[in-house]
């Protein structure tokens, strides 16, 4: 073999990301669940990192739409819980008959005058089942409606707008009681996943060992599809979309790919997020909440796939100690901290570093160089070939 | 000749009573009367009356409890005896004509027992002519609303005994309200009449009418005479089927003016938007907010004309004092908060703008972001100040009360409604095409670089612009609190709606959201109607707007760009 020259400043770059990367991982998916086990962190704190973790895969959802691909969907939060109800109407048939009414079907619908289950709700005896919709129905909704939305072009702004009515649509459904899914109190008092009790601890830490090793999943798979061709495209199209369709390529069709998969991504996400926190109700489906999300995202730094998790998580545990320590002015905190990213950090707290370097970098050379947006040149390559 | 003696002195009667007589006095020479025929046009003399001792007195008569005192060597009297017993099982006495105790001849009270008195009686002539007087009494009221209340009562009592009295006040009814009514109700009982001609008639009345009320009476009637007196069964269906059709029709106007109200309301609440966001491109999510700060200006003028407020934001006592004004100074206070609401409004647009949305104009997904954080913080803050639950705005009288139409009501506010949005829209038409400043609106909306180097001051233009969008959103907030709850989170039952609207109008185009307005408000009020949820009908709305934006995604009117990218 030729001697190797020497790395590199992005050698140096990717190999610290991987060893960042890897020791995030192991931290996430072994040492918290051990530290657990053996009692330094409270069962308590594990379910919050549970929760935050989904949330975190919410953002990412939210990211890989708005920060990879310009499309900003206030939907997210319906695929979210989307992903939840259908894990909830598999925890409610595990409920058996232990409900108040004592009957074989949830007590809600038993409280509507139900005897027998409706039909709908018969397959959900089974996980498979479940966890296939979970996947499907997400998706299956995301495909009619982007394939729609992208079809007549809608972008930007006003595909905030409509997914944002389709939201608020989905939710105003699902708080009605004939709609047979819980209405204004959704679904809660699961008692079982999969024979396991969800009061144990072992329970509630294995499913966070199985939130983690999702999270990091889909923190890889974005990773890879982001450095794929694919990626690239998906770039153009947030940079200029016009110019990616003068070159030839389908952008509607890169557009609903994206948009299915983040939908999926989400509904899972919420899957995982049910038996965590143990209900679900239509106040999780709210245009808001998806809004809550990008927050997430923009505070953590868009356009990166660390950001959103950082997001997620920071913003939730600042949200977890601020509604405790302030009740009265969190929200005030949340939206003032929103302002402050949005003027003055348009990278998130991703961009931190890169701010600092450029600021560095500026003081001795006199002309700071524009961003060149790197990107543009290799599509129009791409397509003259 | 004794006839017309009697005549004669009855007309004397008649004319003294006429003059002087109290209903006491008259109801006293009634019983006393000898002949029948005399004590029912004493009676009579009593109809038409408003005196609530009336039907008391006549009560008192049809139950036994009037006695005639019949002293020697003095003139008859009327008396009620009350109290207690006393040992010699005597009552004390008390003259019906003067309502005070019967004096005995040495002055002193007189007590009598049953026996040396006897009951006035009566019989059956006698007895429907003062029924016929106690019913006209509540159909009779000189307060046209109660009486037509009354009348239409009776009617769906469909009680034969009251006809008489309801065919006495229909001769003298002046009331085009009340007429109707007495027409309605007088069909209604001649219904049950034992003839069937007349039930054909009264079918045919009531059909001409159109009276939505019958509707139970017609179909009973149709039922129970379908065997036994087809042609009266036939009248019945047919005024049913009739009624059916107006019934229909007034659904029909009903709908149709909710929806022009409901557009109405979807049109002021969007209209700032239509500025904001349609012409400037800024997607603010406080909208909705700035909405709200509109309504509690309207709330905060409102005590202050009234008693005062008392807040306490974060933890400061801040007590404002009232004029305490009350009657018509007191409703003026809309009028007050009108411009109020807009300035207050607009200057919270005003810091908005200065303050955040100036660096954004250039990246509008990040002003959504950055203005949902606002919206954030506004709520929380009218949560601080004005407290989590909905405050009260009264509405000034003269927007409470409805009037009815044909049959269908419409609701002061909801007619003022429209007219405001109409106002609303023709003064911001006239503003931005008829004024030097509309014109630099218009300049600096199409094209920002240009207006700048032909030596417009876009900065300034564009902080007008966003003031302006933001009081035309306050003025929608001093509109809401009339029709409906003022709370925190006022604004966000809008925003979703406002969006909507601007979007399908077609983003740039005032006149586009006026016609998409009405129409979402028109539709949402048909399917409300049709589906009979309203719930279904709202999300049946958006599911509509998304399938129309596939067939036009730039909304109805489109703004002609040569812009590639817009």
């Amino acid at each position: 073999m030729v001697p190797q020259p020497p790395p590199t400043p992005q050698e140096i770059l990717a190999r610290l990301e991987i060893f960042l990367i890897g020791s995030c991982s192991i931290f996430l998916i072994l040492i918290l669940p051990l530290l657990n086990v053996t009692g330094d962190i409270d069962n308590f704190t594990l379910n919050l990192w549970g929760k935050y973790l989904c949330y975190g895969i919410l953002a990412l959802s939210v990211d890989l739409l708005w920060g990879y691909t310009g499309l900003l969907s206030l939907g997210q939060a319906l695929f979210f819980s989307l992903g939840g109800y259908m894990m909830g109407m598999y925890l409610m048939r595990m409920i058996g008959s232990l409900g108040q009414y004592k009957m074989p079907i949830p007590d809600f619908l038993v409280f509507l005058g139900w005897t027998d289950l409706p039909t709908f709700w018969k397959p959900f005896d089974s996980f498979l089942f479940a966890a296939i919709m979970i996947v499907l129905l997400p998706g299956l909704i995301a495909y009619v409606f982007g394939f729609l939305a992208f079809r007549s072009r809608i972008k930007g702004v006003y595909f905030s707008i409509l997914t944002q009515a389709i939201t608020y649509a989905a939710a105003l459904m699902f708080f009605r009681n004939d709609m047979l899914m819980g209405g204004n109190n959704g679904f809660t008092d699961f008692k079982f996943i999969l024979g396991q009790n969800l009061r144990e601890p072992a329970t509630q830490r294995g499913l966070y060992i199985a939130t983690a090793v999702l999270t990091v999943g889909t923190f890889l798979l974005c990773r890879w599809l982001t450095t794929t061709k694919f990626g690239l495209v998906q770039r153009a199209i947030r940079d200029s979309e016009t110019r990616v369709l003068f070159s030839g390529y389908a952008a509607a069709n890169y557009k609903l790919f994206v948009f299915v998969l983040c939908a999926v991504i989400a509904g899972i996400g919420g899957a995982l997020y049910v038996p965590q926190v143990g209900i679900i109700n239509p106040g999780e489906m709210t245009p808001e909440k998806s809004l809550e999300a990008v927050v997430w995202c923009a505070v953590g730094g868009r356009g990166t796939l660390v950001g959103p998790i950082l997001g997620a998580v920071g913003v939730n545990a600042l949200k977890s100690w601020a509604t405790r320590a302030y009740p009265d002015l969190w929200l005030i905190i949340l939206g003032v901290l929103f302002i402050l990213v949005v003027l003055f950090l348009p990278k998130g707290i991703a961009g931190i570093p890169g701010m600092l370097a450029k600021l560095f970098k500026r003081i001795p050379k006199e002309p700071p160089p524009a961003e060149p947006i790197v990107e543009q040149p290799v599509v129009a390559k791409e397509a003259q070939a | 000749m004794v006839k017309l003696s009697a005549i004669l002195g009855l007309i004397v009667l008649m004319s003294l009573s006429a003059f002087a007589d109290t209903p006491r006095e008259i109801t006293g020479k009634a019983v006393l009367a000898e002949d029948t025929a005399e004590k029912l046009t004493l009676l009579k003399s009593l109809e038409g009356s408003t005196d609530p001792l009336i039907p008391e007195l006549l009560t008192k008569w049809k139950e036994g409890e009037l006695f005639i005192y019949e002293p020697e060597g003095a003139p008859k009297a009327v008396v009620l005896l009350t109290g207690e017993k006393d040992a010699d099982d005597k009552l004390a006495a008390i003259d019906l004509a003067t309502n005070s105790p019967l004096k005995a001849e040495d002055g002193s009270a007189l007590r009598l027992t049953t026996d040396e008195v006897t009951s006035a009686d009566t019989d059956s002539d006698i007895r429907l002519a003062m029924k016929t007087i106690t019913d006209l009494f509540a159909i009779a009221d000189p307060n046209p609303l109660r009486r037509y209340k009354a009348i239409e009562q009776i009617g769906l009592d469909q009680n034969p005994e009251k006809l008489a009295a309801l065919q006495v006040q229909q001769a003298r009814e002046s009331d085009a309200k009340c007429r109707r009514a007495l027409e309605q109700s007088i069909a209604l009982i001649q219904l049950k009449s034992e003839d069937p001609a007349t039930q054909i008639s009264a079918c045919n009345t009531l059909s001409g009418l159109g009276s939505i009320a019958a509707q139970d009476a017609l179909r009973t009637l149709g039922r129970e005479t379908a065997t036994s007196n087809p042609p009266v069964s036939t009248a019945a269906n047919d005024a049913l089927a009739a009624i059916g059709r107006h019934v229909k029709l007034v659904n029909t106007y009903g709908t149709a003016f909710r929806g022009l109200s409901l557009g109405s309301v979807l049109l002021v609440v969007a209209i700032g938007l239509a500025i904001t966001f349609g012409l400037m491109g800024v997607i603010n999510m406080a909208h909705g907010e700035l909405i709200a700060v509109g309504a509690y200006t309207t709330y905060l003028v409102q005590n202050i004309f009234g008693p005062g407020i008392a807040l306490s934001p974060f933890g400061w006592k801040l007590s404002i004092p009232g004029f305490a004004t009350t009657g018509s100074t007191y409703d003026a206070y809309f009028l007050v908060a009108l411009p109020l609401s807009f300035l207050a409004a607009a200057g919270v647009g005003i810091v908005l703008e200065r303050g955040i949305i100036r660096w954004l104009y250039r990246r509008p997904l990040e002003s959504l972001l950055a203005t949902w954080g606002v919206s954030l913080v506004l709520q929380q803050v009218f949560r601080l100040v004005f407290g989590a639950n909905n405050v009260q705005v009264d509405s000034p009288a003269w927007l409470s009360g409805n009037w009815t139409v044909y049959d269908v009501i419409l609701g002061w506010n909801r007619v003022f409604v429209i007219a405001f949005a109409v106002a609303i829209v023709v003064g911001t038409w006239l503003l931005l095409t008829k004024t030097p400043m509309g014109l630099l609106i218009r300049a600096v909306t199409q094209n920002r670089t240009m207006a700048a180097s032909m030596g417009v001051r876009t900065e300034r233009v564009n902080m007008f612009t966003f003031a302006f969008g933001s009081g035309l959103a306050g003025l929608a907030g001093a509109f809401l609190s009339q029709i409906g709850n003022v709370g925190p989170s006022l604004g966000q039952s809008y925003i979703v709606d406002s969006f909507m609207t601007v979007v399908v109008g077609g983003v740039g185009s005032i006149f586009g959201t006026v016609i998409s307005a009405v129409g979402i408000g028109v539709t949402d009020q048909s399917l409300q109607q049709i589906l009979g949820n309203p719930v279904l009908g709202k999300i049946l709305v958006l599911a509509a707007i998304i399938l129309f934006l596939q067939w036009k995604p730039a909304g109805l009117f489109v703004t002609k760009s040569r812009s590639l990218e817009s």
